[in-house]
C-alpha cells in the first residue's frame, strides 16, 4: 500500500490542492487534513501548504500555528515524522518554533512571483534526498513575506549543522539572510522553504519538474521505513 | 473595566520594510528628517481590576501570540486608571 501523506487545509490556504496532486503524481496516497480537527488521520508525513491562512492576520502563520491540528503535528514532528512547510507552511513552522527564525516582508517591498533558481545544500533530509548535493534547481517562488531572518548565532548554527537545505542563486529575491531559501530542524525531518515545489511537477503547468524530487524523496523515505 | 495597551515593535536589528516605505513617502511629501519604524498597538479591555496577576496574564498573551519575540519586542502598560467599583 502506498504511504499516506497528509496536506492540511487552513482557512485561506491556496495551494493545498496542488500539494495533494503532487503527492498523488509522486505515487503516494494524498490525504486531505482539516486544520480544526485534532487528528492527523494516521498519515506518515504532512505538508503545510502555501496560501494566506487566517488572512495573514497578526503575522503570517501566527494564528494557524494554534489550530487544533497543530498540536498533533508538533507531537508527530517531535517523534520524527517528515513535515514539509511550503511558503505559508514555512511561516507556520517558524511561528510554531518547529523551525528557528522568522519570515518578514520582502526587502524589495513588493510581492515577488518568478521562477527562482536555488542550490540544494543538503540531501540529508527526507524531502531532499533525491537531489544531488549542490544541484541547481528552478522552483516557482511567489510571496510577499519571504525574507528569512534569524539572529547571527542561529544562522551560524544552521550553517554549521548543515541545516540550510536550499539557497537562492543568481540574486536574492526577498532579502533572506545568507540567501536562505529553506532550512531543516536539527533532526532533518522538518523542512520549510519559501519556493513552491508542488507547482513544478507537471510539464503542462510548470517550467521545470524540479519539484517532483521533494515528493519522491519522502515517498522513498517512507517506503524504506515500512 | 480598564485598558491595557501592548505595543509591539520590530527589533532594531530586524529590517522594517513597512517603516522604510512610510519614511520614503514622508520624504516625498516634504517631511524631511523623519525616520519611521512601524509597529502594532493592541488595546485590551480587561474585565475587573488590573492586578499584577492580570498584567502577568497579558504579558503571557503578548509573549505567546501578540508578538513574535524572534523579531519583535513588546511593552505592556495600563492606560487608564482603575475605576473604583461603586455599589
Amino acid at each position: 500500500m502506498a504511504p499516506r501523506i497528509g496536506v492540511v487545509t487552513f482557512p485561506g490556504s491556496l495551494d493545498d490542492s496542488d500539494a495533494l496532486r503532487a503527492v498523488r503524481l509522486a505515487g503516494a496516497e494524498p490525504v486531505p487534513l482539516w486544520h480544526a480537527n485534532d487528528t492527523l488521520d494516521g498519515v506518515s508525513a504532512v505538508i503545510l501548504p502555501g496560501g494566506f491562512s487566517y488572512g495573514d492576520y497578526l503575522r503570517c502563520g501566527a494564528i494557524s500555528r494554534f489550530s487544533p491540528v497543530m498540536d498533533e503535528l508538533i507531537k508527530a514532528a517531535g517523534a520524527g515524522m517528515p513535515v514539509l512547510g511550503i511558503c505559508n507552511g514555512f511561516q507556520i513552522l517558524c511561528e510554531a518554533h518547529l523551525l528557528p527564525g522568522a519570515l518578514i516582508r520582502n526587502d524589495v517591498r513588493t510581492f515577488v512571483c518568478k521562477d527562482q533558481a536555488m542550490r540544494v545544500e543538503s540531501v540529508d533530509t527526507p524531502w531532499s534526498s533525491h537531489f544531488e548535493q549542490g544541484q541547481e534547481i528552478t522552483i516557482v517562488l511567489k510571496n510577499g513575506e519571504g525574507g528569512y531572518v534569524a539572529d547571527q548565532g542561529t544562522l551560524d548554527r544552521l550553517e554549521g549543522e548543515g541545516r540550510v537545505v536550499f539557497r537562492y542563486l543568481h540574486g536574492n529575491p526577498n532579502g533572506s539572510y545568507r540567501d536562505i531559501a529553506g532550512i531543516s530542524n536539527e533532526r532533518g525531518n522538518v523542512v520549510g522553504l519559501m519556493p513552491h515545489p508542488e507547482h513544478n511537477v507537471d510539464p503542462l503547468t510548470g517550467p521545470s519538474l524540479d519539484g517532483t524530487a521533494f515528493f519522491t524523496s519522502v515517498l522513498d523515505f517512507l517506503t524504506a521505513k515500512v | 473595566m480598564a485598558r491595557v495597551v501592548v505595543d509591539v515593535m520590530p527589533k532594531p536589528e530586524i529590517l522594517d520594510p513597512q517603516g522604510k516605505a512610510v519614511t520614503g513617502a514622508l520624504g516625498r511629501l516634504g517631511f524631511s528628517g523623519m525616520a519611521v519604524r512601524q509597529g502594532k498597538r493592541f488595546e485590551i479591555e480587561v474585565d475587573g481590576e488590573v492586578t499584577d496577576e492580570r498584567l502577568e496574564q497579558v504579558r503571557q498573551a503578548a509573549e505567546m501570540l501578540l508578538a513574535n519575540t524572534v523579531i519583535e519586542s513588546f511593552d505592556v502598560r495600563v492606560e487608564t486608571p482603575i475605576e473604583q467599583a461603586t455599589f
